[in-house]
């Protein structure tokens, strides 16, 4: 620690810390522009000046300056007020001043510090500057001339998306910022470009013109999307989300969201299902919430208990697959499954089935193998920690790929081979890169969904559980042994236990005709052209996709902005979202809904409402009881080196279209949009 | 004056033969190896007992800035870098060393780059000095088939290998760390210091950064001891210095002469007088121009060395010396600085890519006088903000020149102002592009 005084407050800031941010701990606020926590420090907007006694010139840029023992800064003084009047004035002679018509006003940096250190009038009676403006996609809206050349855009696509998409051309007062082909934005995280452009050169364009920043309220809430669990804040106006933005959490997502969580919200208005139908001679009409539950639990009474079953998707909360999983057992089926994709777990330990080394622990690993995932698309923030930690100097973090790169990861990949023999080949030792990983001190192992979904995914799993012992990946201190997830339900689900058990039936076995009545919970990614014609859909989900159209009975639900739901991420936390909205029309919050059907099958379920389920929940699993942590699961009892013989194919990433894996960013026109443009450009280059 | 037998540059107009039979008639390679035997330590005491300052233009001492590099190596390189991107307008001192000199250039490296423990120094010549860069090729081919550099250079065990880079024309990559930048294969622009580069310069590695003329002067310093060179001239200022002058005087030339002396006998004796006289003098930019200029009276009694020019709140800088006589416009003649500066500022920080086409667009109109009175002061104004809080030395060049008229000319700029609105009927401030001819 390094003791300096701040406006004659003596402070203790860590050695590398620099003379803005121990400003900062002495409670001083330093306007800037170009500095922001997560990104490398630029210095160019010279806003952040300070007086340092002894120092050689009179002004220091203090976000540049790193602290010594004893410094005198001064943060406040009549030749920095002046130095950040006349840095404000040079700023806004070629800024527009359109705020009236600026998405970015009442939230603007240059706005708010102009109130502090701005002139009355302005002394500039030149022409101005206008920038020609660039084309970043159909996320990201630019206005040029707004532009303050604080190059954070730059520096967020170099460091934190790893896309390099963006420099400066030109120089002196002609530099510009530009996408150097401009052919949009390649990053899954370019909407976070919006967040941290400090003016309105860089806006959301699907929501441009749409709300002024003053008009919301906010809700925290948990992205869906992904698995990653990243915290949100939904802007509501009205009973409409007009924005998403992430909440800043070190532990999850830093201050970073993925494009998908972000810019799906318009799909919460389209397909929606706004009231009940029941399938009356082969065509659904619309019927009351007090019939259809009649009509549901009638055709429940009349079928054996193992020929039904139910299915969950990727976006439901636990609190409704407790209550559908409850209602089924209480019935007497075991006929329950969560994983629509078919994917393999060893339920038997927490610690098989979840990201067991955290996303903050990805920081103190020092060498990485990827088996059958790509984090890029599957868990975008994720991939990021990923890159800060290869890009991170003081240690070498040599990362080995296992499978088919459908894209760049955005750091340097060591690709090993494209089958799962390669696994053998490490466990026996007959591969470089097993030393490498024998040689780390904290190994992690990824194992994604491209190879747990396969045929051969117990092997696979069981293998890699071996490399894992082998190379020394889990000890009492570190467990490196991670599963990737991409869908925001299944952990939830596998903690609940919505998985089949013993003879019960699991999801192939339903959809081929296993069941009569298959009640599905937003299960919208289930291939159903198995299914028998004679076969009793209830449909229960929010929007209207290939499930409803074959449903029944539709039970219209509430999207995860509608209802307080419990998620838990690709690690294992648990985090709770709020309602900020009401459903529309007669939707309703699903567990309610099952709720409703077992009082009138007559099972007594445990609970009565929202909090009391959530007592149950944590009751028949410890682990909900116990928000935003993760659980460190460390577990040195991994299974026995397993035999088998792996699948000839290669291994290949689960998501095909990133912008279009769930019913929400499905029915959004812009992620619809976005799919185009990425997919169809490398269809083309395949040509 | 510097007499005969005090000479560095034997060869600087170019009688002789530049090549490396010609170079060692003059003394260049005499004995390297003996001075390399002296050792690191001896050879950064020499250059600092010299009291060699920097001859790039900011005047540090160059035998101190050697000592800062890390005394041992240690995982990474040491790098030395030689500034040879001579942008500054009325400079012309360092392409007569690579013309005519080149060896003393590349045993200066050689020395340099043992005295900072590199094996490796990179020449950054601007783009178009391409003659002299392809002569400085021919003496570095030359000293590597004679073995004085490349492996075991001079027979002393020290391996160095000395690399050419040409820029593409930029005056702010005469910044040293803008210079890095370039040379890594980036976009010239300034690096915030901290970190400097003995620390973390080159490719993140410790680098000293010398101009051409500091390095190609040290062989001799070497040779002839720093007594020698510290006798020359005033205390703090020591040493022949090579001057360039040139305007309204009638031979305009570079030379070599002993810092201290009056720029009045030097402007008579090497430039051969003010065109007109003396008399006709107006003013004189003493040391490249983003130096403020001296008027008159200062030029008849200042000191041409680095304290003399301070004292009068000018400085010596690259000692390119610009004589402007009474029929300059000197208000235009600033402009056309102005938009030198303008158009060569990098763009990074805020004050001199917004200030310098400020300050060119006020300019624009003073030229003519389509401005207001109160606009000097202003002007005077905006010019000092951008002086104190750019992240290089850029925003005193945009600053300074500007901050000099005013200072000495300003009845001549308020003048102007009144005449044009005698002119145009009390009209005073005109929208102007910035692209209009100056000077209308």
């Amino acid at each position: 620690m390094t003791k300096v005084i701040v406006d004659g407050i003596p402070i203790e800031v860590p050695n590398n810390a620099s003379v803005l941010q121990a400003c900062e701990a002495a409670g001083k606020e330093i306007p800037r522009f170009c500095y922001h926590d997560k990104l490398s420090v630029a210095g160019n907007c010279r806003m952040c000046m300070v007086e340092i006694t002894g120092s050689r010139k009179p002004l220091v840029s203090s976000c540049s300056q790193p602290v010594m023992e004893g410094m005198q800064v001064t943060t406040d003084s009549e030749t920095i007020r002046a130095a950040r009047r006349s840095t404000m004035e040079l700023l806004l002679i070629n800024h527009p001043l359109d705020c009236p018509i600026c998405d970015q006003g009442g939230e603007c940096d240059l706005q708010d510090q102009a109130v502090g250190y701005g002139r009355d009038c302005s002394r500039f009676t030149d022409e101005k500057r206008a920038v020609v403006d660039k084309y970043m996609g159909p996320l990201v809206r630019t206005v040029m001339t707004r532009c303050i050349q604080c190059t954070r855009c730059i520096r967020f696509t170099n460091e934190i998306a790893g896309t390099a998409e963006l420099g400066g051309i030109y120089r002196g007062t002609s530099l510009e910022i530009t996408p150097f082909i401009e052919q949009g934005i390649k990053s899954e995280l370019s909407g976070n470009l919006i967040d941290v452009c400090p003016v309105g050169a860089l806006t959301s364009k699907p929501t441009a013109f749409h709300f002024r920043s003053w008009e919301l309220k906010n809700t925290d809430s948990i992205d869906v999307t992904d698995a990653v669990g990243t915290n949100i804040l939904l802007q509501v106006r009205g009973n409409e989300v007009m924005r998403i933005l992430p909440r800043k959490n070190d532990d999850v997502n830093e201050e970073w969201l993925a494009d998908k969580g972000r810019f799906s919200l318009d799909g919460l208005k389209r397909r929606r299902l706004d009231r009940p139908w029941i399938k009356k001679n082969g065509k659904l009409v619309e019927a009351s919430w007090t019939e259809t539950l009649q009509h549901v639990a009638d055709k429940l009474k009349t079928v054996s208990s193992d020929r039904m079953g139910a299915i969950a998707g990727d976006l439901c909360d636990a609190e409704s697959m407790l209550a559908l999983k409850h209602l089924m057992n209480a019935l007497g089926s075991s006929n329950v499954d969560c994983r629509q994709d078919n994917a393999y777990y060893d339920i038997s330990q927490r610690g098989h089935y979840v990201f067991n080394t955290s996303i903050a622990g990805i920081d103190d690993a020092d060498a990485l193998l990827v088996i059958g995932s790509f984090p890029r698309q599957e868990a975008p923030v994720l991939n990021s920690r990923i890159r800060k930690r290869w890009l991170s100097l003081t240690e070498q973090f040599p990362i080995g790929y296992i499978g088919e790169l459908p894209d760049d990861p955005t750091y340097k990949v060591d690709q090993l081979g494209e089958t799962p023999e390669l696994i053998a080949e490490l466990i026996a030792g007959k591969h470089p890169f097993s030393e490498i990983l024998k040689n780390a001190k904290r190994p992690m192992i990824i194992l994604g969904h491209g190879a747990i979904t396969r045929p051969d995914a117990k092997i696979i799993f069981e293998q890699t559980m071996a490399l894992a012992k082998t190379v020394g990946a889990v000890t009492e201190e570190w467990n490196g042994f991670n599963i990737l997830h991409h869908s925001a339900a299944r952990v939830a689900g596998l903690d609940l236990g919505f998985v089949p058990q013993g003879q019960a039936k699991d999801i192939k076995a339903m959809v081929n005709g296993g069941v009569d009545v298959l009640w599905m919970l937003g299960a919208d990614e289930v291939n159903l052209s198995a299914l028998p014609a004679e076969t009793f859909v209830i449909y229960q989900g929010h929007h209207g996709e290939k499930a409803a159209s074959r449903a029944d009975v539709i039970l219209p639900g509430a999207a995860y902005t509608e209802k307080s739901g419990t998620y838990v991420n690709t690690e294992g936390r648990v985090q709770r979202s709020f309602a900020a909205i009401c459903p529309p029309g007669e939707a309703k919050e699903e567990w309610a809904a099952i709720y409703a059907v077992a009082q009138l099958l007559a099972v007594d379920l445990p609970y009565h409402n929202i909090d009391s389920l959530r007592a149950y929940m944590a009751e028949i699993n410890p682990v909900f009881a116990q928000l935003r942590l993760v659980q460190n699961v460390v577990d040195v009892n991994l299974g026995d080196n397993a035999q088998g013989n792996f699948e000839k194919q290669v291994l290949r990433a689960v998501i095909s279209d990133y912008f279009l894996t769930n019913s929400i960013s499905r029915a959004s026109l812009t992620m619809n949009e976005c799919s185009k443009l990425r997919y169809a450009v490398s269809a083309e280059a395949a040509e | 004056m510097l007499s005969d037998k005090d000479r560095i540059y034997l060869n600087l107009h170019g009688h002789d033969d530049w090549k490396l039979a010609g170079a060692r008639r003059r003394g260049d390679w005499d004995n390297t190896k003996d001075i390399l035997a002296l050792g690191r330590d001896a050879i950064i005491k020499t250059i600092i007992d010299s009291g060699l300052r920097g001859r790039g233009g900011a005047g540090f001492s160059t035998g101190l800035k050697w000592s800062f590099m890390p005394k041992k190596e240690g995982p990474l390189p040491h790098y030395l870098v030689i500034n040879g991107d001579e942008s500054e307008p009325g400079t012309c001192k360092d392409r007569e060393v690579m013309r005519h000199e080149p060896h003393k250039i590349v045993e200066g490296a050689l020395l340099a780059s043992f005295a900072i423990g590199a094996h490796t120094a990179y020449i950054y010549i601007r783009g178009e000095y391409y003659n002299e860069a392809n002569r400085l090729q021919v003496a570095i081919d030359e000293a590597y088939e004679a073995g004085l550099i490349g492996k075991n250079a001079c027979g002393s065990g020290w391996d160095f290998d000395f690399y050419i880079h040409r820029g593409a024309g930029a005056y702010i990559c005469g910044e040293e760390t803008a210079q890095l930048e370039s040379l890594e294969g980036k976009k010239g622009q300034p690096r915030l210091k901290p970190p400097f580069p003995a620390g973390k310069g080159l490719y993140g590695c410790p680098s000293t950064i010398n101009n051409v003329e500091s390095i190609s002067v040290t062989p001799t310093i070497m040779r002839r001891g720093s007594a020698w060179f510290a006798g020359i001239g005033r205390k703090n200022n020591t040493g022949p210095k090579l001057m360039a002058i040139s305007g309204h005087i009638n031979t305009p030339c570079v030379f070599e002469e002993a810092l201290g002396l009056p720029l009045k006998e030097i402007i008579e004796t090497h430039g051969g007088g003010v065109r007109g006289g003396w008399d006709n003098l107006l003013a004189v930019i003493p040391g490249g121009t983003s130096m403020p200029m001296l008027n008159k009276e200062t030029c008849e009694t200042v000191i041409m060395d680095f304290d003399g020019m301070r004292d009068v709140g000018s400085g010596l800088g690259t000692a390119g010396i610009v004589v402007m006589d009474k029929s300059t416009d000197i208000i235009r003649a600033v402009t056309l600085l102005s938009k030198f500066y303008k158009h060569e500022s990098c763009g990074q920080c805020t004050p001199c890519r917004e200030g310098s086409n400020w300050v060119l667009k006020v300019m624009n109109r003073m030229v003519e006088g389509r401005a207001e009175i109160s606009e000097i002061d202003m002007l005077m104004d905006v010019t000092k903000n951008i002086e104190n809080t750019t992240i290089c030395a850029m925003g005193m060049s945009v600053a300074w020149p500007v901050q000099a008229l005013i200072r000495n000319f300003r009845p001549v700029m308020e003048q102007r102002i009144i005449d044009y609105k005698k002119a145009h009927g009390g009209v005073s401030q005109i929208q102007v592009s910035v692209d209009a001819p100056i000077g209308g």
